[in-house]
Order: structure tokens, then sequence, then C-alpha cells
């Protein structure tokens, strides 16, 4: 195990950010720790760096025993949300910085950063200040900031979380790419639960500072352990205490056993899906299905179906029909 | 309201701006510019040579020296103090750092001549910590140091809590200590703020006359600095020699000023 | 990094700045409000109420808001034309204005007596109209007026461009004339700001000493601040009563401090 968490606590104030967590993460793995603002996932990871510490519990970092070490000494790479660049330092003086604390020779330092600069695709940037470069390129200058001292883990606390979609996207892939390469552990800290599951070989759901779950991308969404993980991960309807997925509702014109009746309100065809809005008793909802299964049926607004779980669950009740918040225009 | 003031096209918006830019010229000038011009007109308003003169007599060129002197001398000392306090302000806490926070800026409120006084009380003949420095060239430092108090600090303050401390955070955990974080990633970011008080500090500090006149006593070749002898010419009926002095003071506080602008603009690159 | 992982360098430092400030700024303060109020509040009151001192008292308010009033108009049109308009020379401007604080309040005086006195620039014309600048009260404003100048533009300016002209755009596009514009929009939106920089300018203007000592002509009962009535009596040995007229100026400065920090807060949270 490259990091090991137990019974890890820390409260700030009033507020108790990380209750009793125990994780484990393999050595060498991509793992994200994902769950809404709140749940604790940057302080702990922050703990693990040694940025933050524990009120209780202990943190091993390959085998060693870390909690009472100052971040200097944990042999951790850390890339923060905003970049933390140094300001007043040229691109290379940043990327080789932790190298002139370690005093390295001269050549040394110069070969491993040009190495670095190449591997992030800002050789041409060297001698430009934070300042000139665009959020993508100081991400990536961050990031190589960090590998420049060959840390035993690397962590990210929502390093792309400041950029645009776009920009997102495209380094989420060259991250999963270089990690492939390089194959230091990562840890990285996220809200948006289709990074993590694009991104990660393992995912901890955090929520109101305890661990929810632990797996496979697909297991968590596939298997949740709880409705709170359920929802987070992907959009769902209640159907009373039963939580089901658009993509797991059927329709169809003959009534069947643990169905319920509903209204079409709309169809939209997306490519090679479709999402259809109807409306259960008052309450909206919708099902997303494939073309060939909505081709088979009439679906015009007003229409009369009957929706149904695709695996065969019984539909206890009819969704709850949401009241307008106060000041709501609806 | 005359129809010239109501808001149409940008036309009568430059009216607008003509006629406030023009009472703000004439209050600047008659206030400012023509007084001050006057001075330096009057500096050599018997020749070159009579300025040079007035500047280099005995009494003035040795006010001249010392005030440049204690000047430089207090300005370097509250680089290094004024950065302290701001450093101990921002990132330290304790019992009474409100009223701490508050009353540095009493050197900027409080009269000078009071300043002397205040100073006078606790350092002077009649001190009760039988500790005298009136009519001593430290009584100038002291004073010097006392009006010019706030002012690395409060340049230096703002910078310092704006500073985005995921920086430091960055640092130690690539390996660096804290005295290393503070010395090559605090310190470079805190430099132009420091050097700008500094600046400001030492025009302040050349230009003093009320708390340095009270405590110094202004004994010639000793104490007397180039506000006071300054002052001592106008008494004397001497105004072309008050306003070539007047002129090398001015001339040392405009390229003091003018440096600080320049180190602002090439700050500015740096983030 | 949160916290301090060296107690050591933490004390020292702290030690270090409140321990210098202690010395050189609340030590000497605490020792002048001793001496004052030694003997309680009577000699105080009878120091403050004589003739010769309420005149002073009564002098130093003219001065002062007067020039405070002219600062203020001076002030928010500055602010409005260096942060609402363009035009050339508006960088000029900007740095015209922190003049006055480069400029030593000796050299100041002798400046304006350069221009104003009977024998400066205007002094002729200015004697065949019957009007006394110099030696009198508008020889004063103007000098305390000159030191004072850049504090309500530097407090108003920034909270403008912060506040952004949207508003006042808004208000045009409904028909408003530029008056009406700036006197319900843009005055309300820089109320705080505003206070504070006249309250800072008025202490400014109660305290100074330089400029007008050597504009005032020294009559007492006619041409005495309270500043100039410390210095007339410290010179005639009378401890007392300049040691009540600095106490009372020193709770005027600490006063001015407490009332304009809640207005810079306020204007803070408002921009």
């Amino acid at each position: 195990m490259s990091i090991s968490i137990r019974h890890v606590t820390k409260r700030f104030a009033q507020f108790t950010a990380l209750d009793d967590v125990s994780v484990d993460i393999p050595t060498g793995s991509l793992t994200a720790l994902l769950g809404p603002s709140g749940s604790g996932k940057s302080t702990l990871l922050r703990v693990i760096a040694g940025l933050d510490t524990a009120d209780a519990g202990t943190v091993s970092i390959e085998g060693n025993d870390a909690t009472h070490l100052p971040p200097q000494r944990r042999e951790v790479g850390f890339v923060f949300q905003h970049y933390a660049p140094f300001k007043h330092m040229t691109v290379y003086d940043n990327i080789a910085f932790g190298l002139t604390v370690r005093k390295a020779g001269k050549a040394e330092t110069k070969s491993k950063v040009n190495e670095l600069l190449e591997l992030v695709h800002l050789e041409k940037f060297q001698t430009r200040y934070p300042d000139q470069l665009s959020g993508g390129q100081r991400q990536r200058m961050a990031l190589a900031r960090a590998l420049a001292v060959e840390p035993r883990v690397l962590l990210l606390d929502e390093p792309f979380g400041a950029l645009d979609a776009q920009v997102r996207k495209e380094l989420r892939t060259w991250l999963r790419r270089l990690h492939d390469d390089m194959n230091v552990t990562t840890v990285i800290v996220t809200h948006d639960q289709e990074e993590a599951m694009e991104v990660a070989d393992e995912i901890v759901v955090l929520y109101d500072g305890r661990v929810q779950q632990v797996g496979h991308p697909n297991d968590v969404y596939e298997h949740p352990a709880n409705d709170w993980v359920m929802s987070f991960l992907g959009p769902v309807t209640h159907f009373g205490s039963l939580l089901v997925r658009p993509h797991d509702l059927d329709l169809a014109h003959e009534i069947s056993d643990g169905a319920l009746p509903a209204t079409v309100v709309r169809v939209t065809r997306l490519g090679f899906q479709t999402v259809v809005d109807l409306d259960v008793q008052g309450a909206p909802i919708y099902a997303q299905l494939a073309r060939e299964a909505t081709d088979r049926l009439t679906l015009e607004p007003g229409a009369l179906v009957y929706v149904s779980h695709a695996r065969g669950e019984v539909l206890p009740a009819a969704p709850a029909i949401p009241v307008p918040a106060a000041d709501s225009l609806l | 309201m005359p129809s010239w003031w109501a808001a149409r096209s940008g036309k009568n918006s430059r009216g607008g701006t003509s006629l406030g830019l023009g009472l703000v010229t004439l209050y600047l000038s008659f206030l400012v510019l023509i007084p001050l011009g006057a001075v330096v007109w009057k500096s050599q308003s018997n020749g070159w040579s009579a300025f040079w003169h007035q500047v280099t007599t005995p009494e003035a060129w040795d006010a001249l020296k010392l005030t440049l002197t204690i000047s430089v001398g207090v300005a370097l000392f509250n680089l290094v103090m004024g950065t302290i306090i701001a450093w101990v302000l921002v990132r330290d806490d304790f019992p009474g750092k409100g009223a701490v926070e508050l009353f540095i800026d009493l050197p900027f409120a409080l009269p000078t001549i009071v300043a002397g006084v205040v100073l006078l009380s606790l350092y002077g003949p009649r001190s009760p910590a039988h500790v005298d420095i009136a009519f001593t060239r430290t009584a100038i430092t002291v004073a010097l140091l006392f009006v010019t108090l706030p002012f690395v600090v409060r340049t230096v303050q703002p910078v310092l809590i704006e500073l985005d401390r995921d920086m430091e955070a960055a640092a130690a955990s690539l390996g660096a200590s804290p005295f290393l974080i503070a010395r090559r990633i605090i310190l470079p970011n805190l430099v132009p703020a420091m050097l700008t008080g500094t600046g400001l500090a030492f025009a302040r500090a050349i230009g003093e006359f009320g708390s340095v006149s009270l405590l110094s006593g202004n004994l010639p070749f000793r104490t007397e600095v180039s506000a006071v002898n300054i002052y001592n010419q106008i008494q004397s009926d001497n105004p072309v020699g008050a306003a070539a002095q007047s002129t090398i003071l001015l001339v040392i506080a405009f390229i003091v000023l003018f440096a600080l602008d320049r180190l602002k603009r090439w700050g500015v690159h740096r983030g | 990094m949160r916290g301090n992982r060296r107690p050591v360098a933490r004390y020292g430092l702290r030690f270090v700045a409140l321990g210098y400030l202690l010395v050189l700024l609340a030590a000497p303060v605490a020792m002048v409000f001793y001496r004052a109020f030694q003997h309680g509040l009577g000699p105080i009151w009878s120091a403050l109420t004589t003739s010769e001192a309420r005149s002073a008292i009564e002098v130093t308010l003219i001065v002062a808001i007067s020039a405070v009033v002219l600062n203020t108009l001076f002030g928010v049109g500055t602010a409005l034309l260096l942060v609402r308009r363009r035009f050339p020379g508006r960088h000029l401007l900007d740095v015209l204005v922190d003049l006055p604080q480069a400029v030593s309040p000796i050299v100041v005086g002798l400046a304006l007596i350069l221009v104003y006195g009977k024998f400066g620039f205007f002094g002729s014309w200015i004697e065949r109209n019957g009007i006394k600048i110099i030696f009198s009260l508008p020889g004063m404003v103007l000098a305390t007026a000159f030191v004072s100048l850049p504090l309500v533009v530097r407090s108003v300016a920034p909270v403008l461009a912060e506040i952004g002209d949207e508003q006042e755009q808004a208000a045009r596009t409904l028909g408003a004339s530029s008056w009406q514009t700036f006197r319900r929009i843009t005055l309300p939106s820089i109320r705080d700001a505003l206070a504070y920089g006249v309250v800072l300018s008025l202490a400014r203007s109660l305290g100074e000493y330089g400029a007008v000592t050597v504009v005032s002509g020294h009559v007492i009962g006619k041409t005495l601040t309270l500043t100039l009535f410390i210095d007339e009596r410290l010179e005639n040995f009378d401890q007392p009563a300049a040691y009540s007229a600095a106490v009372l100026l020193a709770i005027i400065a600490m006063g001015s401090l407490l009332i304009s920090r809640r207005f810079r807060t306020r204007s803070r949270s408002v921009a």
C-alpha cells in the first residue's frame, strides 16, 4: 500500500471536516477522492501532504509513519487548484525550485528541467513568468514543478477546477496518459463525477467527512453503497424509496406489473438516445432510452404510456410532486 | 439647470471634463505649482553661483549632510523594522493586536510639534527614566524614527495580506525549510513594497521640522537639520538662501518619488 | 503554512516588534498623558480656557475647516477626473496630486510667501487690493490646504475605480443629467470613502505646524493655531499649558484614527 490512512479525524472549530476516515491507496494507482464541497476531500489530501495536521489518526506513506512529519520530509508532490506559481520566478526557475532546494548541480538541474519542460510542452516558455501563461499552461508548469523532485506520491487538489471545459477535458486525458507512463501513485481530488469516472482506477467517495464507498468507477456507479452515492454519481429519479436511473426506465403502451401510468410531455431525439419528458401523476421526470426502443412506440405529447423498471423491479410509488421554491418563477 | 449640464452625447461629456480639468488645474497651479516654481525661481534669482554659495555655506552644508545621513539611516532602519512589524501584524496573533494595528498610524495623525512634546516628556530633561537625549543627534534620529514609523509597515502590510499562502505550501512540499521559504518566496514578493515605504520614509524624513526642532535644540553644526536652517534663513530675511536649500531638498525628494514610480511599474510585471 | 512551527522565531519577532513600539510610541505617549493629567482635569481645563487658548482653538477650527472644504471639493473633482475620464496629462495629474507629500512643511511656507507675500509675485496686486494673505488667516488656510491636498483624492479614487461606472451609465440611459447622476448615484456610493478622506484631512489640518509657523506671523489671539500655541507656551516656559494643548491634540488625533477606521472598513465592504 502506498498510502495508509487510519482513523483520521480533523476539526476546524465547530466543523468536523474528517470523521474517523480510513483509506488505503494502492501503489501506482490513480485514485480520485470524490465528493461535494465540504465533504472533506481537500482536507484529507492536505493531511496526507502534511499541510494540515490531523487531530487523531495516522498517515503512513510507503510503510513509514508520516503522521508527524512536516511536508518538507514527506516526499509528496502537491498541485494546487490555483496553481500557486512562484510569481516572481520564471517557468524554468519554478520547475527547478525543488532541485535547487536540494542543492542539485547546475548541469543535473538543467537536464532534468529540460526533460520536464518537454514532457509538459512548455519548452518555448521557460523564460516567461507565470502571469504571461494561460491557466492550462500554468497548471502544466505546476505539475512539472511537483514532478521535478521525483515524489513518491503525487497529490492534485482540484487541479482543473479553475479552467474552462475544453482545457479541462484535454488536461484530464493528458494526466491519465502521463500517469500510465510514469506510474507514480497519484491522488486527485475532484467534485466532478465525470472527471473521476474517466480518469481514476479507483474512486473514494466522501460525504460529510466520512468515506461512503471505495471502488472501481463502474462498481461505484452500478452498485452504489447507498442512495446518496447513487444520486451523487449520476441522475436519479425517486420513486418512493427506490432510486432509479433515467436509462433504467422502460416505456410501453401496455400495463405490466409494477409499472406506473404516465403522460408524455416532450420527446427529444439526441443521436442514438432519446430523452422522453413524462408527467407521472403530476411529477415531472424523464426517461433515457435507445433510439430503437422509442421507434417502436408512438410517443406524441399527451400520449399515455406505462413506465417500468428495466430490470423488473416494482416501482413502489409515483415520484413526489416537487414543491416550488419560494422565490421560483415556476 | 443650464442645458450644458444635461447628459447627451460625448460632446457634453467632454465639456464637463474640460471644465473640471480647468478648475482643478487652476487650483493646483495657484496652490502648489506656482508657489513651488517661485521657490526654484527665487533660488537662482541672483544667479547660479549665488545659488551654490548659499547651499554650501558651512552651516547650510553641514545641516544638509546631517539631514541626509540621518535620514538614510532612519529609512534603512525602518526598512527592517517596518517589515518585521508588518509581519507580526499579519501573521501573528496576540491580545491587544487590534489596538496596535490602530495606533501604528498615530505618527501620521499626530501634529509634529506634539510628537516632539511626546518624545521630550519621556526622553528629555525631566525624564523619569533619566534618559535625556535633548540637544543631541540621537534626538534627531529618535524624532525621525517616530514620524516615519508607519510608512514601511503600511506599504508592506497589504502585500503580505494578499500573498498567496499556497505558494508557501508549495515550497514546503518541495522541501524548502521555513527560513528558505521566507527568503526565496515571501521576501522577493515584498521587496517592491518595502522599497516604496523606505523611499516615502526618506522623503518625509529629510523635510521634517516640528518634532526635530523641539527635540534637537537646533544647535548649528551639531544638531541643526536643513529644514531648521531654511527656517532660520527665512527669519533672517535671506529668501534666496532659503529658496536655494529648499530647491535642493525638493530635487532630492522628487528624484526619490520618480524612482518609486519607476519601481512600481517594474513591479507590476512581476505579478 | 498553518502556524509557525518555530515558536522561538515567532516569539522573537513579536518581542522585537512590540518592544520597539513600546519604547518609541506607547511609552512616550503614555508619559505625556500622565504629565498632563498628573494634577487632575482642573489645571488642563483652566489652561485651555484662557482667552489665548480659546482663540487658538477658534483659529485652528476656522483654518482647518476652510482647508478641508477646499480640498474636499478639489478631491472629489480630481478623483472623478482621474478615474472616470481620459485626457492628455492624466498620469501627470496623478503624480502632481502626490507632490505635497514630498515637500517639507517649511518649504511650503516659503513657497507661499514668495508668491502671496508683500514682496512676492502677486504681492503688489494683493497690496493694492487691501487683501492680506501672508501673516493672516487666508495664508494659513492655503498652507494647510497644501499639506493635506492628496488625502481626499486618495481615499475616494480607489473606491470610485472599484465600483465602476455601470450604475452611472444606467442612470444616464434612464435620462438623468450629469448633476443628477452625481448627486443621486455617485455621491452616495462614495459616501464612506469620502467621510474617511474628510476625517483624515481634518486631522491633518488641525495638526499642521511647520507650514503654518512660517506664514502665520504669530500674533497671539489672532493668528495662532493650537500647534503654534503650544510652541508659544513652551517658549514662555509655560509647560502645563503646552502639555494641555498637546494632550488635546493627541486625543483628537486618536479619535480621528478610531473614527476614520470605521469609515474605512465600511467603504471597503461596500465596494
